[in-house]
């Protein structure tokens, strides 16, 4: 990175902890507020769910347990457009966003049925309308004409896309550091000072201070929130993910389970586990996402495999995020999320906002108060 | 096809002749060749098509990793031609751009 060659500031206005997509959408969205801002990165060796993760922009089915948190997901979704023209006009760098909708394909009858009635229950909730149709094999057909026979339907949300997450994070980068924002590999944080309305980061590669300070260190906040008191029980789930070569384009929209990327690549995922800080791959999980993969696709059954990976979800108890300043040491802010990607234009927009200014967001943020796990 | 004779054997071990049909030419190698040395040694260039902007390639890192020798043999497409030893009547052919799925089962 160049901004290792210019020595770090010594002091901020805002510190963002953190430099995966949640902490640079953060920083970017404040930044643009007029504030100094500096991200402190660990370094290549972060566990780093912003690389390993799947690239869904995804609403269908976000936040059954909180419409709070199907609202704020469904906010993002409606300002990712703008996010990703911002991007590409300053960077130059196609970040491939496609939001022409997305499936979730089920197996089984009972797997369509069951997510239905998760769909409408969720369309109560939401008297602005929740947008999503369930599809028999036939009308899926017609709009992904290689599903497999074995396939009982799928929900389609019209507001769904994917991204290439990867070269949204050096968009992100780019664009930080462009408009003046400096992006610093300073080791692990190890401490966190508050002192007389400031905060002092003590990091392994130097001190830092800051007036406000925002922890978006995914599975490292659970260490640094009670530094400054606020409680993030986050535990770390893993996902792994096969990649196929690159075939000419077949699977025309984003499902739930596989998705081909613009250069024609086959990503499929969606395993859960809790295996602790373990980045690894397995046979046998992955042997289930290609038998799961080639049902949904047979034309996928003589491809090649090229990659595969581990790579750690961020999850609170209940999956929703933590959207919450510390009450003990105004100015200290915690933020976490599972879904780095979906709501990265939330973040660099009104969670930024919120942050930078105070001004409440549309959606409710009191529903994202870490208390809620107390009760 | 460009033909770049450039590379020589080297004296080794005797070993059985193999012929392979390299591009619907008849290619003399030999028994434990790989399909990528057979096909370079036959002077084919480009041995694939990329799969984005149709850009010529050849093979690279000889050792299975860089997955630059991709080719078309015995009608599967984006076969490593490095890891692939010749047999005997095997069909070569450059691996144009990226494979394509549909149609090979539907």
């Amino acid at each position: 990175m160049t901004e290792s060659m210019r020595s770090p500031r010594g002091s901020s206005e805002v510190a963002v902890i953190g430099g995966g997509l949640v902490g640079l959408c953060i920083a970017l969205g404040i930044q643009r507020q007029g504030l100094e801002v500096t991200v402190y990165d660990e370094g290549d060796i972060a566990l780093r769910a912003s690389r390993g993760n799947f690239g869904l922009v995804w609403v269908q089915g976000k936040g059954d347990n909180l419409p709070e948190y199907a609202r704020i997901t469904r906010l993002s979704a409606k300002l990712w457009a703008g996010l990703a023209d911002d991007l590409t006009q300053h960077t130059g760098i196609d970040i491939q966003l496609q939001q022409q909708g997305g499936l979730f394909v089920c197996l089984t009858e009972s797997e369509l049925q069951h997510r239905q009635q998760m769909l409408a229950a969720m369309a109560q909730e939401h008297p602005e309308g929740y947008p999503f149709e369930v599809l028999d094999l036939q009308q899926l057909r017609e709009m992904m004409p290689d599903i497999g026979p074995e396939i009982a339907g799928a929900t389609w949300g019209p507001e769904d896309g994917h991204v290439n997450p990867l070269y949204l994070m050096h968009a992100l980068v780019n664009r930080f550091e462009s408009l003046g924002g400096q992006f610093v590999n300073a080791g692990k944080v190890n401490n966190i000072v508050p002192q007389s309305g400031q905060f002092l980061l003590q990091a392994t590669q130097g001190t830092f201070s800051c007036n406000k300070v925002v922890l978006a260190a995914g599975l490292g906040n659970k260490e640094l929130g009670p530094m400054v008191g606020i409680e993030a029980p986050v535990s770390p789930n893993r996902g792994q993910v096969l990649i196929a070569e690159r075939v000419r384009p077949f699977i025309n929209y984003p499902t739930g389970h596989v998705r081909q990327t613009v250069e024609g690549t086959v990503q499929c995922g969606d395993s859960k586990e809790d295996v602790g800080l373990d980045t690894g791959t397995t046979t046998n999980i992955l042997a289930q996402i290609a038998r799961r993969a080639i049902t949904m696709f047979p034309l996928l059954k003589d491809v090649n495999l090229v990659r595969s990976w581990g790579a750690l979800r961020i999850m609170t108890p209940d999956g929703n995020p933590i959207y919450q300043q510390s009450e003990q040491y105004p100015g200290a802010y915690l933020v976490t999320c599972h879904s780095g990607v979906t709501l990265a234009a939330a973040h660099s927009g009104p969670i930024a906002d919120w942050i930078a200014t105070g001004a409440n967001p549309t959606v409710d943020l009191e529903a994202f108060h870490g208390r809620r796990f107390k009760l | 096809m460009v033909e770049d004779l450039s590379f020589k054997r080297l004296p080794c071990n005797e070993r059985a002749a193999v012929e392979i049909v390299v591009e619907g030419r008849k290619v003399i190698a030999y028994e434990g060749d790989s399909v990528a040395a057979a096909v370079m040694h036959a002077g084919l260039r480009p041995t694939r098509k990329t799969a984005l902007s149709d850009v010529g390639r050849a093979p690279y890192c000889m050792m299975g990793v860089c997955f630059e020798c991709l080719m078309n043999i015995n009608g599967k497409a984006n076969i490593q031609a490095c890891m692939t030893e010749v047999r005997e009547g095997m069909v070569i052919t450059v691996q144009q751009g990226a494979r394509e799925l549909v149609g090979e089962i539907r």
